[in-house]
């Protein structure tokens, strides 16, 4: 399946794309996911857990960033191997271009499943396919942003996660 | 008044007790001492070349006795082919390997790639979950035209494209068809898909090896349709065991449909590893398993041209078909679109000229093979749908275009190779119309429009080549082995009979019919006599059951041997009456002398056969135990003609069968009731095929309906009350019984009266443009189609 959709990010350009290249942030984004690390150069390694239809699983796999125009856009390309329920593959290329108000996130999204998902679950994969990126890039401009109260409260020590990361973020600059 | 024993009786069917108390003994129920499981690690993927298995975690799991992989089954023999194929120019048929286990490549989503052996099926699949596969994926053939294209990602490397073969039939028409399509009045073309179907019977394949080593015997108890030739084939071609030390068992076998003649890799593994590891090995498909490792059915897509003279006379036929073979050749997977299916397209008329083109096609998909009626629906399909079209464009009417065309006078050569030995399709024709009360179908019509509903009739006639087969014919056509079959009459010391029959039971009702015929033979009770079937070691020999073929070809081996029997026995009379052979008569179960009271029952005369004090040893022999063989010298060809009305929701799409009803000439019958059981369950396959059912792939290969959620079977709520008739009996001229078979009619006539039904239904509401509609005509498809 293929879908296409931009989100509005009020963040400057500078900041998504590096957040765009954090493990920190993917981790946070990916749904389900449970560990993520590496580095763009490298890659990523992830495993995530996820339920479709009537297939829960863990999947472990690799997320490789390609075809980098530094501060524009990049392709995503993920694999996730989840044994007996088969596999999921996947692939985002996404775009930025300044606006007004921020940053113009866009993104075409294809995914793929094989095996026990595919046999068990095909009719409802391309719902379950937009629902996870329609969260993977609603959590990552919420990450970016940080949510609205955040800016406000500074002396929390429950600090949210998403606002510690996207500091340690900002200041590693 | 119907008869209550014998042949044409309606005795219960004495298997259902058991089966309906739950006391059936099915291969999964059997289970020896010390046994292991057997877990498969399929392939997930429908393309790839295999890096690397790493078994080392796996066998370290709990459990884990052995893990065999591709490598343990180098030098093993190939699971073999049963049918070759020369194509148009004179080529043999391209014939891939097929290994137990992948070596070097996984071909479709289910292959399997390694086995893991343990205490417990739960401990395999744990361990199975533990070994390190590395694939390369690479890119899947799911299209057959696509697949055939110059520059294709070929299935198997080795060979020259994924062309199985390029057959035509018959080659020597095809100029004469060519023109006389040229030059006919009216040409009507039609292009369809014949949907691929997963047979799904109720009980999944179950294999459980053993092997002796005190005697070095193996034995496979195995869910087949033919347990001689699973250990022909596995014994000779795969794992080279003599017949004397292999036993193969089919005990009670939970619906075949054709998906269970074949010999399966799991069936070989089971049998390799059992004595591999010196333990029994048991393996039990799931039915997720099933949907992605039992041979599918159907899947052709083709065109078809029916060329009528100005008087609208059929003048000829030429088809161009793809048949998807999958991605191995299963067993008689080659013959289905050919021999099993171009013979067939004369179907009932008297069309002289016939071209018959198929492509057999290699793709990343599951091995396609027999299924309920293999190539004959098919073929029924395509004629009896171009035929209603041709119809509707020349407007006419269906039956009568049909009646006008029908061949009349019997025996009658085909232009496609065979000869029908009788039928009477007018006789046939003129049944349904008064079983389906067709005069009556305007009044339904105007009374489905009043709620709303669209009504449509579909009628259509069938023929099929059953009773399989000549095995001088078959020889000719590519098959490698004659398909005779062959029957024991053992009688014992008091009277009581076991029959050992080739013919393999799962669901036919051969425990009860085949007693029939020996106890109207005889004139004794059907409870005496008792058949043994689907196991090699009781049996002298046997082809098994497919292709309607147990009563017409086993049927008459156990009359050959019966009549062997009755010739001894009288020999053994005429001796206690001290009266000349040539005037014993058997009658009731009586010896009598002709034209005296002198007789003798036949309980003395079998006693007499193995206790005597007094015999003339020098003239009989002792004992009274007789076998035959028997080769039928043609096919068997029953017909008929079939109607279904169905109802469609205009806003839904949806279709309902609101009547269905089939006039069947299956020649002489021996149990009605099973006959029209047999009917009934064979129309319900073939309206699940028209209607609900749909094996499908994505165009990665990855297999998108593999579970019930998304492979619709159909369900009682599906079906209506059919209206089934066999009254019309031309008998087979060519066997002693005038049997012609009835296992797979239903499901090769139904599907075009169907969607014959469905056609005229849109067509009544309007849509004139609507003039075809691929099964399964779902709702969305039917929506679709009219609403443009």
């Amino acid at each position: 399946m293929n879908l296409s959709d931009s989100k509005l990010i009020a963040a400057d350009r500078e900041t998504v794309w590096q957040a765009l290249l954090s493990s920190d942030v993917l981790k946070e984004c990916v749904p389900g996911c449970q560990e993520m690390s590496g580095s763009p150069q490298d890659g990523f390694e992830a495993t995530v857990v996820q339920k479709v239809g009537p297939v829960k699983a863990t999947f472990k796999g690799s997320v490789t960033v390609s075809d980098i125009v530094e501060g524009t856009s990049l392709t995503l390309t993920g694999e996730g191997k989840g044994g007996a329920a088969g596999f999921a593959k996947g692939g985002a290329n996404v775009s930025l271009s300044e606006e007004e108000g921020g940053t113009r996130l866009s993104y075409d999204v294809e995914a793929k499943v094989g095996g026990k998902l595919a046999q068990l679950g095909s009719r409802i994969i391309d719902g379950f396919a937009k629902k996870m990126a329609d969260q993977f890039f609603e959590t990552f401009r919420e990450v970016v942003e940080g949510p609205a109260e955040d800016t406000e409260d500074t002396s929390s020590d429950a600090a949210p996660k998403k606002k510690g990361w996207l500091r340690k973020l900002v200041s590693n600059e | 008044m119907p008869k209550d024993s014998g042949i044409g009786a309606s005795s219960k069917r004495r298997e259902d007790v058991r089966f309906l108390t739950g006391n059936g003994n099915y291969t999964d129920d059997i289970n020896i001492y010390g046994q292991t499981h057997v877990y498969f690690l399929r392939s997930d993927v429908a393309h790839g070349r295999i890096k690397n298995i790493d078994t080392s975690a796996a066998e370290a799991m709990p459990g884990v006795v052995r893990i065999f992989t591709g490598a343990d089954f180098e030098g093993i023999g190939s699971i073999p082919c049963g049918w070759q194929i020369t194509d148009r120019h004179g080529q043999p048929m391209q014939e891939p390997a097929h290994p137990v286990l992948a070596i070097g490549k996984v071909r479709h989503v289910g292959d399997p790639i390694a086995a893991v052996v343990a205490e417990s099926l739960a401990e395999a699949r744990d361990a199975a979950e533990a070994l390190n596969v590395d694939i390369e994926e690479l890119p899947a053939v799911v299209d057959m035209k696509a697949a055939v294209k110059d520059g294709a990602t070929k299935v198997h490397d080795d060979l020259t494209s994924n062309l199985c073969y390029d057959w035509g039939f018959v080659e020597d028409n095809k100029g004469a068809v060519d023109e006389a399509i040229k030059s006919a009045a009216h040409v009507t073309t039609l292009e369809l898909v014949n949907n691929r179907l997963v047979a799904n019977p109720m009980e999944p394949r179950v294999a459980v090896g053993d092997y002796n080593r005190s005697n070095d015997e193996h034995t496979l108890y195995t869910t087949s349709q033919n347990p001689h030739v699973i250990r022909l084939l596995m014994g000779a071609f795969v794992l080279g065991i003599p017949e004397h030390k292999l036993r193969v068992v089919a005990p009670d076998v939970g619906g075949g449909f054709g998906t269970k003649i074949f010999h399966y890799a799991e069936e070989a593994f089971c049998t390799f590893a059992a004595k591999a590891v010196n333990r029994p090995v048991k393996w039990t498909a799931s039915r997720s398993e099933a949907f992605m490792s039992d041979a599918h059915g159907r899947d052709h897509v083709t065109k078809i041209e029916l060329a009528l003279d100005a008087d609208n006379n059929f003048t000829a036929v030429r088809t161009e078909t793809y048949a998807n073979m999958g991605a191995y050749l299963s067993t008689f997977a080659p013959s289905v679109p050919t021999w099993l299916h171009g013979t067939l397209m004369a179907g009932n008329y008297k069309t002289p000229l016939v071209y018959v083109n198929v492509k057999a096609v290699f793709t990343n998909t599951v091995p396609v093979d027999a299924y309920r009626g293999a190539g004959r629906p098919e073929a029924t399909y395509q004629l009896e749908r171009v035929i209603d079209k041709a119809a509707r464009e020349l407007g006419v009417d269906p039956i009568k275009l049909r009646r006008q065309n029908f061949i009349t006078e019997f025996p009658y050569a085909t232009p496609v190779a065979v000869e029908y030995d009788t039928g009477d399709y007018p006789a046939t024709m003129d049944k349904l119309e008064e079983i389906a009360d067709l005069s009556g179908f305007e009044a339904r019509r105007k009374a489905s429009e009043a709620k709303g509903k669209l009504r449509g009739l579909g009628v259509n006639c069938y023929i099929e080549a059953c009773g399989i087969a000549p095995s001088n014919l078959v020889g000719q056509l590519g098959a490698r082995a004659g398909l005779y079959d062959a029957a024991t009459v053992r009688v014992n010391a008091t009277g009581s009979i076991s029959v050992m029959v080739g013919a393999h039971s799962h669901g036919q009702g051969h425990e009860t019919a085949f007693p029939q015929v020996v106890a109207e033979m005889l004139g004794i009770d059907e409870s005496m006599i008792d058949i043994v079937h689907g196991d090699s070691s009781k049996i002298p020999f046997g082809m098994g059951t497919y292709g309607s073929r147990s009563i017409a070809v086993c049927g008459s081996a156990m009359v050959r041997a019966t009549e062997k029997i009755i010739n001894k026995a009288k020999k053994i009379a005429s001796h206690l009456l001290e009266a000349s052979e040539a005037d014993i008569e058997l009658k009731n179960g009586q010896f009598t002398v002709a034209g005296t009271d002198k007789s003798v029952a036949w309980g003395d005369v079998t006693l007499a056969a193995y206790v005597p004090h007094n015999y003339p040893l020098e003239d009989i022999e002792p004992g009274l135990e007789e076998t035959a063989f028997y080769d039928p010298s043609n096919f068997t060809y029953p017909s008929g003609a079939y109607a279904c009305e169905v109802e469609v929701d205009p806003d839904t799409g949806k279709v309902t069968i609101e009547r269905f009803s089939a006039a069947d000439d299956f020649g002489n019958v021996i149990n009605p009731m099973i006959v029209t059981g047999q009917v009934h369950g064979g129309i319900g396959q073939g309206i699940g095929q028209a209607l609900l059912e749909n094996c499908s792939y994505d165009e990665n290969g990855q297999l998108l309906s593999a579970s019930y959620m998304d492979y619709a079977m159909p369900r009682a709520s599906d079906v209506p009350f059919f209206t089934v008739d066999h009254s019309c009996q031309t008998p087979c001229t060519h066997n002693p019984l005038g049997v012609k078979g009835c296992g797979e009619a239903g499901a090769i006539g139904s599907p075009p009266a169907v969607v014959n039904a469905v056609v005229d239904a849109l067509q009544s509401g309007g849509h004139k443009n609507v003039t075809h509609i691929d099964m399964p005509c779902s709702p969305s498809r039917v929506w679709a189609a009219m609403n443009g």
